[in-house]
């Protein structure tokens, strides 16, 4: 068997974006942190990969790595590739990057109060983007602006255009993000927990508007979130990760059903079920682990309830999943010594 | 915006009256002003109640403030006793002084904020380092020692400018004392700029601008310096009250006829007349400082306008 990428496993055009070995590292008083420890990922125009994991997994890291927006220093990336359309990303000048940035990748933040500058009119934020990148006049940009506003339905969006973002509900501030990523139709986005600051009700909605546009410009769509809740309905593939690399692959629903890694079933079972009511809520044991000492073998091994020898010695590689009687499963990979019996058990 | 400057206006009233009265207690509590007119001998009793009927001094000290308070709005801030008018002495300092201010001011917005924008984006760095070992020795080392030392270096040793300032005191004779007068103060932009800038540099919305692929120099000056400028605002604001008052020392050492040098004859001599004029004066100064403060304030941070 060898060391797979599944996740390129269906696309005959080339993937949009590829991470390959990917690697990043901070350098802190504590030493050094291991935050992403070799990820292999790729998505597609149209297609929308959930990549999953706790805080500290290393999934906003790897994305901040793909837009070019991570500190370094502390940051580091000693080892890796990042290819856009089929170009490394890493041996780029950073005028290059720039370009890239808001035009072809943009990204949408968590927590959109915090994200929009609270001095400057939402207009001016949406317009910016169309006066630095395409050099429009103000006005021009004003309109476009409006127009936005409208796509992601702001309600009255001509009298809000110069309103500033604390005048916003929760919703509507993470709307205004999504436009200004929208902005300039780029070919990707990459939504980092778009929806975990927001209530419930609000959360579906900015979902559904997400997935919505996402289809319409046929744009290849990252999503990272820590709740299985979400991905469920938007996502065609998920990727799972743990300590810095991903554990598990597969197609969205297969996971559900069908887990290949303790990791992922522990996540599973940790969702409350209306039938399992009056019981103890399942949790994994333990906690996510120190990146600058990252246990020995599987970094997963001091929480997992199969753990063997061989898991504190050997890091299990990503290999390729299959059925029973060997027949592969597209799509599917599992970073477990004892795959076989975590998913067939 | 409108209603935000009249509720502001609204609240320099008690202030005003608060602070002034003080000034009046207090000038009042230092000592009694006709004792000291004669020199070593006591007063002719006669001419002492004349001069005391004639300055209301024989009427109780809240009279005394009212009185006093009633001609400030009429614009009339007494006559010193040697029979000057205060509001002449006024006409011939405040000008002179307000020079010296901004002068240092200027020398606080401009050298104050870039080096404060250079080190907060250059934390740890050389610059940053030695720049902030300087702010130190600034504020360490007391005004009278830097201003003298500062005249002595260019005004006697190079002969770059002039060691006193001539009585009209042009804005080119200004230069020394005000980045002298400004020196602490600029330290201490520094320092709030720096702080400011590194803390704003890795905030959220710092981070949208560079992901949306904003140039560099777009996303520091529109983004990272308008919020990063609010506490320096209102530091400097507050400071050109302090400034103007408080320039003292540095008239001294540079013979500038100025406020501060009317002030310490006034309270040298104990002519109360003058003492109480200026401080009253000078409070409205900090009044209206303040309030400009706040309306920058408004105008940079539109959370403070529609609150």
């Amino acid at each position: 068997m060898t060391i797979i990428d599944n996740t390129t496993a269906d696309v005959p055009s080339g993937p949009l974006l590829e991470v390959r070995d990917l690697h990043v590292e901070f350098h802190t008083r504590d030493g050094v942190a291991k935050a992403v420890n070799g990820v292999n990922y790729s998505v597609s125009a149209g297609e929308t990969l959930a990549v999953l994991g706790e805080s500290g997994s290393g999934k906003s890291v790897t994305a901040q790595a793909v837009m070019g927006i991570l500190d370094m220093p502390p940051g580091r990336i000693p080892r890796g590739e990042i290819f856009f359309r089929g170009q490394d990303m890493l041996k780029m000048s950073n005028e290059e990057r720039r370009l890239i940035r808001g035009q072809k990748i943009a990204m949408i933040f968590q927590d959109a109060l915090s994200s929009l500058n609270p001095v400057l009119s939402v207009g001016y934020q949406l317009g910016e983007m169309f006066r630095v990148h395409l050099g429009l006049s103000k006005k021009e940009a004003k309109a476009r602006s409006i127009e936005l506003m409208d796509r992601v339905r702001i309600p009255a969006a001509r009298e809000r255009v110069n309103d500033y973002p604390h005048q916003f509900s929760g919703g509507m501030r993470q709307r205004i993000m999504i436009a200004m990523a929208l902005a300039l139709e780029p070919d990707l986005i990459i939504a980092d927990e778009p929806t975990t600051a927001l209530d419930v009700t609000v959360q579906a909605q900015v979902m559904d508007l997400l997935a919505e546009l996402q289809r319409e410009y046929h744009m290849g769509l990252i999503l990272i979130t820590h709740d299985l809740g979400v991905v469920a309905d938007v996502a065609d593939k998920i990727a799972v990760m743990y300590a810095g690399r991903i554990v598990e692959t597969a197609p969205v629903h297969e996971l559900y059903k069908r887990p290949a890694h303790p990791y992922t079933r522990g996540l599973l079972d940790s969702i409350p079920r209306l039938d399992q009511k009056g019981q103890e809520l399942y949790a994994i044991k333990g906690l996510p682990p120190n990146l600058t000492r990252i246990p020995a073998g599987c970094a997963f091994n001091p929480r997992c309830p199969a753990a063997q020898d061989i898991c504190r010695t050997e890091i299990p590689a990503l290999l390729s999943v299959t059925e029973r009687d060997g027949t592969e499963l597209p799509g599917r990979g599992s970073a477990c010594h004892f795959w076989k019996e975590t998913i067939h058990g | 915006m409108g209603r935000y400057v009249i509720r502001r206006l609204l609240q320099m009233i008690p202030v005003f009256i608060g602070a002034t009265l003080l000034i009046f207690l207090m000038v009042h509590v230092m000592g009694d002003p006709i004792a000291g007119l004669c020199g070593e001998r006591q007063c002719d009793p006669a001419t002492e109640s004349r001069l005391r009927q004639e300055f209301g001094l024989d009427r109780p000290v809240w009279q005394q403030y009212m009185t006093y308070m009633g001609h400030v709005f009429s614009g009339d801030f007494g006559t010193a006793f040697n029979g000057q008018k205060v509001i002449e002495l006024m006409a011939s300092a405040f000008p002179v002084t307000l020079r010296l201010t901004l002068v240092a001011v200027a020398f606080e917005l401009v050298v104050g904020v870039v080096l404060g924008v250079l080190t907060g984006l250059r934390r740890g760095r050389p610059v940053d380092t030695s720049v902030l070992l300087l702010t130190l020795v600034v504020i360490a080392v007391p005004t009278f020692v830097t201003g003298l030392l500062a005249q002595l270096v260019f005004g006697v040793t190079w002969r770059i400018v002039q060691p006193s300032v001539s009585y009209t005191a042009p804005l080119g004779e200004l230069i020394l004392p005000g980045l002298v007068l400004a020196s602490v103060s600029l330290a201490y932009v520094t320092r709030l700029t720096r702080t400011s800038v590194a803390e704003n540099a890795r905030s959220d919305y710092v981070r949208t601008a560079v992901a949306k692929g904003l140039p560099r120099h777009r996303v520091i000056t529109r983004h990272l310096l308008r919020n990063s400028l609010i506490p320096v605002v209102t530091f400097i604001g507050t400071d050109i009250g302090a400034l103007m008052g408080g320039a003292i020392v540095t008239e001294r050492i540079f013979n500038i006829h100025g406020v501060g040098f009317q002030l310490y004859q006034g309270i040298l001599r104990q002519n109360t007349q003058t003492v109480v004029g200026f401080v009253t004066v000078l409070v409205i100064v900090f009044l209206l400082a303040n309030l400009l403060v706040d309306l920058v304030y408004a105008v940079l941070d539109p959370r403070i306008r529609y609150a």
